[in-house]
């Protein structure tokens, strides 16, 4: 094999390495974004079944109700139009609180129920997670336009 | 008064950084000595204004002016001097400051540790630090005064956000802060050299100790964060993924690329424009944390007060930095020349591989960091990424990398031999896949990824071995003797590798053999995690300085044996009233027993967080071994005395290998 045809053979490995590489990379970063729906998103069907998104909004106040075993909680995540029941397992936050910006990531069950693995701890009292925050702005603004065209209407 | 004058003293700073980043530099390229000898000196009297200022602030916050913003929104009367002092950089404002501060240290070390350099590179590199200072100072003064007053003044301040009252706060920040900015030499004598044409192995020598300084500082910076956040956040996790996180590992990979790429310029000549453009990248990306961080695109506890104007105006100076230096790259780069050849399989092709690893690992950060916030600007909807994604990515990118670690310091320069190798290395990998196997069968249950993790580990250990022993086989004196007289780069590169193998085995001991358990305990109620039972005996209410507390109290025994009591804690702070969780956290080398009160739940009982994490020490240990190893590579002598030999003899220098 002459010197030529060798380092062709290199600069080809070092490509296929590389393509490798960055085919791995696109691929685990597919199936593993996590997307992220309002609570009206996911009462109008928006959202995929049986796999994993985030919902966000505020904890419906007088909502949070705990099971037997001390450790499941049952509240509703609302983004002032919808509502949404969400159970979990485990421990919350610090500054989980009825009323207070909340973001939880799991799968919707076929009974309509939000199932959590994780609940979003925020680090900061007058902090609002974004996506809570954007779900209710999006509500505001829903109403206020579903107001509008009906003022119209009349 | 005291703030007025540390506003001042900015001021007066920023003059000097303006004509630090100007004189020396045109003094450098028209040739006039008296400008170029202003470098020093103007470095010097920068440093102090800058340190005045900086000592203004923590003056403010000791002495609880509530009348500077600042410290009224970030610091309380009740709050502990320790971290009173702390709190000066537990805000957007002051850690700024703190940056600043940390560069006008850094570029005055230069000027003072630069003797041996000739005066237009230390004209060039100062100048250029002084041009980044000019953008800190000219960001802070414009958009985020530390020292804005209060009128009228508050009675009380906010007080300093609970999860920040912690001694990780008072070393943390300094630390990370120390590496981040201390790319900033690399970066400096990068643009320098590409101006000044001088682009050599020399070059790389004069390079090399600094961007080895500042590596070894972000390490351990960021593994204090990272020990921090395990044992304050509650939950025990140690790395989360976070952006602030990933906006401080990518420098850190792309700075470990530099390091590697600078030993080849030095010892071969080789790699120039490789290395240049990775110190520019190392630094850019340390300017995008700063922006990502700082700026509030991101919401995390690192991020403050959002202000658009902050993020525009270091988004335009990480636009203006990035983009003049890859130009400035683009003009001078063709013109560096390539060095000595090499074979396809040498040391060279071992270590351009690493970095090319390197890379990728830190590409695929930045898109599973940039992309969701790239969607989100753009409206196009809110997703995130998360753990499993760079889990899924960084096993297989690391892999080879780890592999290459074993090879690429026994292999020759310029040419190697793969029959060679194998014959050298073959004990070491059949020792390494025999403990693989074996080892996770003493600690209970073999499971493949553990043994997979501890077969990495065990490489680097056994490649290591190899390694000394053939570096003692010497012609004068025994094995000792020879070792004795290797140089102190060469160890701390032995340090750092096998620092690597501690982190392996510490995160593969964790994620293989960890139990976590979240129960719900009535007093008298008791739960086994590893080994050890936990008794929960109650919570006591407890007054701290600043704080209440609910004091939990947990006995544990192993096979019936008493070991020690934890008492967990549930704080809920005076000042804002927010709730914290105290872990209790019981270390050992071979494991951490991390018990924390989730809520109470009814009738005296609580819910609670009981961990068993096995080796989770190692892994902010292996990190330790890699900085210190830094600190030993950059403490060999072949910098001091060449250098010096060098200031006899300018540009006479060629590498030694």
């Amino acid at each position: 094999m002459k010197p030529r045809h060798r380092r062709f053979m290199w600069i080809g490995a070092g490509v296929l390495v590389l393509a490798a590489a960055v085919g791995l990379v696109l691929n685990a970063f597919q199936s593993n974004l996590v997307f992220f729906f309002s609570p009206t998103d996911v009462v109008e069907n928006r959202a995929p079944q049986g796999r994993a998104f985030r919902i966000g909004g505020l904890v419906e106040e007088k909502s949070v109700a705990r099971a037997s075993d001390g450790l499941t909680v049952r509240f509703n995540v609302t983004d002032t139009a919808k509502t949404i029941p969400v159970v979990y397992t485990g421990i919350l936050p610090d500054l989980f609180k009825e009323g207070k910006g909340v973001v939880a990531q799991g799968k919707i069950g076929p009974d309509g129920v939000f199932r959590a693995t994780e609940v979003l701890a925020k680090h900061d009292e007058n902090y609002m997670p974004p996506e809570a925050a954007a779900a209710v702005d999006q509500a505001h603004t829903r109403a206020a336009m579903d107001k509008a065209t009906k003022t119209v209407k009349q | 008064m005291i703030p007025e004058l540390g506003n001042f003293a900015l001021i007066l700073a920023l003059l000097l950084a303006a004509l630090l980043g100007t004189l020396p530099l045109v003094g450098a390229q028209r040739g006039i000595a008296a400008w170029m000898a202003l470098a020093r000196p103007l470095a010097v009297g920068q440093f102090l204004f800058i340190a005045f200022a900086f000592g203004c602030l923590v003056w403010s916050f000791i002495a609880n002016d509530f009348s500077v913003v600042n410290v009224a929104t970030n610091s309380n009367s009740q709050l502990p001097l320790e971290y009173r002092i702390a709190a000066s950089w537990g805000s957007h404002e002051g850690s700024m400051l703190l940056w600043v501060f940390m560069l006008g240290g850094w570029t005055m070390a230069v000027a003072l540790k630069s003797r041996h350099l000739p005066d237009e590179m230390v004209a060039r590199v100062l100048g250029v630090m002084g041009l980044v200072t000019i953008g800190f100072l000219l960001f802070m003064l414009l958009t985020s005064n530390p020292f804005d007053r209060l009128f009228p003044p508050a009675a009380d301040g906010r007080d300093l956000n609970p999860l920040l009252q912690d001694p990780g706060m008072v070393f943390h920040p300094p630390l990370l802060y120390m590496g981040y900015v201390g790319f900033s030499v690399a970066f400096a004598f990068a643009i320098a050299a590409l101006i000044g044409g001088r682009l050599d192995a020399t070059w790389a020598r004069w390079s090399r100790p600094w961007t080895t300084l500042a590596w070894s500082f972000l390490t351990g910076g960021i593994m204090l964060g990272s020990w921090w956040a395990y044992y304050e956040l509650g939950w025990g996790g140690w790395w989360f993924w976070d952006p602030v996180e990933n906006a401080s590992f990518m420098p850190w990979l792309i700075g470990t690329a530099l390091i590697h790429s600078l030993a080849v310029t030095e010892k071969r000549g080789t790699f120039k424009a490789w290395t240049v453009l990775l110190a520019i990248s190392a630094f850019s990306l340390s300017l995008l944390g700063t922006f990502l961080v700082r700026s509030g695109v991101l919401t995390s506890v690192h991020a403050f007060a959002t202000d658009p104007r902050r993020g525009v105006f270091i988004l335009a100076f990480l636009a203006l930095v990035i983009g003049g230096s890859l130009m400035l790259f683009a003009a001078r780069a063709p013109k560096v020349g390539g060095g000595g050849r090499f074979e396809a399989v040498s040391r060279e092709t071992f270590l351009l591989a690493n970095n090319v690893l390197l890379i990728a690992a830190a590409g695929s950060v930045l898109l599973g960091t940039l992309y969701p916030l790239f969607l989100d600007t753009l409206n196009l909807g809110k997703i995130s990424v998360g753990p499993p994604y760079f889990d899924t990515v960084f096993v297989p990118l690391m892999t080879p990398l780890v592999f290459l670690m074993g090879v690429g310091p026994l292999a020759r320069w310029k040419e190697a031999k793969l029959p060679d190798l194998w014959q050298r290395l073959k004990w070491a990998l059949a020792v390494s896949l025999v403990t693989a196997l074996l080892l996770p069968l003493a600690a209970g249950s073999w499971k493949p990824m553990v043994s997979f993790g501890l077969l990495l580990a065990a490489w680097i250990v056994t490649t290591t071995v190899v390694n000394i022993r053939e570096r003692g086989r010497g012609v004068r004196g025994g094995i000792f003797a020879q070792l004795a007289r290797q140089p102190r780069s060469y160890w701390g590169m032995i340090v750092a590798h096998l620092g690597i193998a501690v982190f392996i085995v510490g995160v593969t001991m964790v994620k293989g053999y960890e139990t976590e358990r979240d129960v719900r305990m009535d007093v008298g109620d008791k739960v086994t995690v590893g080994a050890y039972t936990l008794r929960f005996d109650g919570t006591t209410e407890i007054r701290g300085p600043n704080y209440r507390a609910a004091r939990g109290a947990f006995e544990v025994s192993r096979d019936g044996q008493h070991v020690t009591t934890q008492f967990p804690e549930k704080r809920v702070y005076n000042a804002g009233g927010m709730p914290m969780t105290e872990a209790a956290i019981r270390s050992t080398p071979l494991g951490d027993l991390y018990v924390s009160l989730g809520e109470p739940v009814d009738g005296g009982a609580w819910s609670v967080r009981v961990y068993h994490k096995p080796f989770i020490t190692w892994i902010w240990g292996g990190c330790l071994l890699m900085a210190l190893g830094g600190l030993l590579a950059l403490s060999d002598r072949r910098y001091r005395v060449v250098t010096q030999r060098e200031a006899g003899a300018p540009g006479g220098a060629t590498a030694r290998s």
